[in-house]
């Protein structure tokens, strides 16, 4: 039998899945508390003496045994380009991709002050690019000088125009910095080119973050710490939609991952123009996207979500008087693992993860704004039109875990009177009951056929 | 084929709510044929794109084209925001149906070079004119 161990190193709980690859089949799950601090081995032994007695109270030999992780803090990184909307928003792309948390975004000459900042920040990666091949040097150059001013031990991933990259690698070098040179993210102005970025990154990821952050010793159970976490869901999704070469997947999806500190949205899809008439405008966006709203969570993240709601919005949709709303967003904003034991607490609940969705999903697809020409209205679009999206997935606890989740996925949905907002129209909604995207996303490295069944087997529709 | 120490990009749009796409295009092939490595914006181009895509790009000329008519309303400043971006010595070419009307050229001329363009055209300019332009206006030999 061949079985595979699939970790994710949460920053809360070490989840473990273990599956049989051959019928694509979860055979027993568990968690235990993530130990980064101390040993990492100690909570995933706790969770995997959980799983020891579907197996007869031994393990099995796993030939796979791979992990995530969004411990200690997650991928922590900075971005750095030239204009805002072109290479700066490129660079973003990329680290966001690459499974990232965004701490900063720099765009122009770095200032000393920017510097200070971003070693405050404390960043695993730099990301820094700036240019098209062949285009500005003068700021990558003046950048790459002051980068090496930080102190910082951060790997500088340098992704900018290539006519300058010998020039900004050797005065890194000289600095003492850590410096991997790769294609630039904006090689033409419009064409972006974001996975040779993401690639150095996951490799930076591998080679020294894994280090960084105390994961190694769990290479001595696990073959290796690959991705972090939510790297493993885009992969998972970019999977799920376009299939392997044995098996067709499921076309164009969208997936929702609210969790307790962050609301994650990830598009894999064109998003070209559904309808005539309309012209394309602004960076091309990768077929694969990805956004954090790092505002919007349901515990560490729910006083921000009520700021960027409104306490009055929110009580009104939840139909609830805001003083009691108020209380309970008091209450669990320090208590990751509070769960709503009141039917008034479900409501809340429940019109938090439906308006985080909501503001996650508007920031997330493209909009179209009206021009008036000599030959009548035009429509601009930017980002991706996402209206005719046949799959939107649910994933995060409180999502999986309610009795009705379609009442938070509306919040997705295109609205009416927002026309000019490109949100999904009328996706079948399907939902991550057990928690599988991640444990895909890493099963896919190795066995990516077993991986997609076991996310068709797994993903269930919401009727 | 012009020849020059270093290949000269040049970003090339179609600025406002124009959409004339097709001149654009037919630019966009003599530039390249002439040797220029032409970023096209395209249609419906603002200001700031026009600027953007000068400063990423490190171009040397930015040639603006508008058919519709509402050319000095749609131009009005550029030079302005390309001395804010720190580009405000990049060479500003201008041609098309710049105006409405039958109005005289030399006026028409001046209000655009007096708002900071190089160069202007009328229309029913070919585009080796602004090749030979380019040429002379960057030492270049033809």
């Amino acid at each position: 039998m061949e079985l595979a161990l699939l970790i994710d190193f949460g920053s809360t709980y070490t989840k473990v899945t273990a599956v049989n690859v051959e019928t694509a089949e979860v055979m027993v799950t568990a968690k235990g508390l993530t130990t980064v601090e101390t040993n990492i081995l100690e909570g995933l032994n706790k969770a995997l003496g959980e799983i020891k007695p579907h197996f007869g109270g031994e393990l099995p030999e796993f030939q796979h045994r791979l992990a995530c992780s969004s411990a200690a803090g997650g991928l922590r990184m900075v971005a750095i380009g030239l204009v805002k909307e072109l290479t700066v928003e490129a660079a973003r792309q990329a680290a966001l991709g690459a499974g990232a948390r965004i701490l900063g975004v720099y765009a122009h000459q770095l200032t000393m002050m920017e510097i200070a900042e971003i070693d405050n920040h404390r960043p695993d990666i730099i990301l820094l690019a700036g240019g098209t091949d062949g285009g500005n040097k003068e700021v990558l150059l003046h950048n790459a000088n002051m980068l090496a001013k930080l102190k910082s031990v951060a790997t500088i991933v340098v992704a900018g125009n290539k006519s300058a990259a010998d020039e900004v690698q050797d005065r890194l070098l000289a600095a003492g910095k850590d410096v991997k040179i790769t294609a630039n993210v904006l090689p033409e102005l419009n064409k972006l080119n974001v996975e040779p970025a993401r690639e150095a990154i996951r490799v930076t990821f591998l080679e020294k973050i894994v280090e960084a952050k105390g994961l190694r010793r769990a290479e001595s159970y696990v073959q290796g710490v690959l991705m972090p976490t939510p790297a493993a869901v885009l992969h998972a999704a970019k999977l799920l939609a376009t299939g392997t070469e044995e098996e067709a997947g499921l076309g164009e999806l969208l997936i929702v991952d609210i969790g307790g500190a962050t609301t994650d949205i990830h598009s894999v899809a064109d998003g070209h123009p559904s309808r005539s008439g309309v012209t394309y405008k602004g960076l091309p966006e990768p077929f694969a996207k990805r956004t954090v709203e790092g505002d919007l969570g349901m515990r560490v993240s729910a006083s921000s979500l009520l700021e960027s709601v409104g306490t009055r919005r929110l009580a009104a949709a939840a139909g609830l008087p805001e003083e009691k709303v108020l209380a309970y967003i008091q209450h669990v904003h320090n208590r990751v693992e509070q769960l709503p034991d009141n039917e008034e607490q479900w409501k809340i609940d429940t019109t938090m993860a439906r308006l985080a969705t909501d503001l996650a999903m508007s920031r997330h697809v493209g909009t179209l704004e009206q021009a008036w020409t000599p030959m009548g209205a035009m429509y601009i679009q930017h980002g991706k039109d996402l209206t005719e999206i046949p799959f939107l997935i649910g994933t995060g606890g409180v999502i999986v875990q309610h009795p009705n989740p379609k009442e938070i996925l509306a919040g997705a949905l295109f609205k009416q009177d927002e026309p000019m907002v490109l949100r999904p129209k009328q996706p079948k909604l399907m939902l991550d009951k057990e928690y599988i995207l991640a444990a895909v996303g890493l099963l896919a490295e190795v066995k990516p056929t077993a991986a997609l069944r076991l996310a068709k087997k797994y993903l269930k529709l919401v009727i | 084929m012009v020849e020059g120490k270093k290949q000269l990009t040049l970003v090339l749009g179609v600025i406002g709510a124009d959409v004339h796409a097709v001149g654009n295009r037919i630019l966009e092939y003599a530039f390249t044929e002439a040797g220029f490595k032409v970023v096209n914006i395209g249609v419906m181009a603002s200001q700031e794109e026009f600027i953007n895509a000068a400063v990423e790009t490190n171009a040397s000329a930015i040639l603006v084209s508008s058919l519709y008519g509402h050319g000095e309303i749609d131009c009005r400043g550029l030079r302005e925001k390309t001395i804010e971006a720190g580009i405000g010595n990049i060479k500003l070419y201008v041609g098309g149906n710049l105006v409405v009307g039958k109005q005289d050229w030399q006026e028409v001329e001046k209000k655009f070079l007096d708002m900071g363009f190089n160069r202007a055209y009328p229309p029913g300019t070919m585009p080796q004119e602004a090749i030979d332009d380019l040429a002379k206006d960057f030492g270049l030999t033809c």
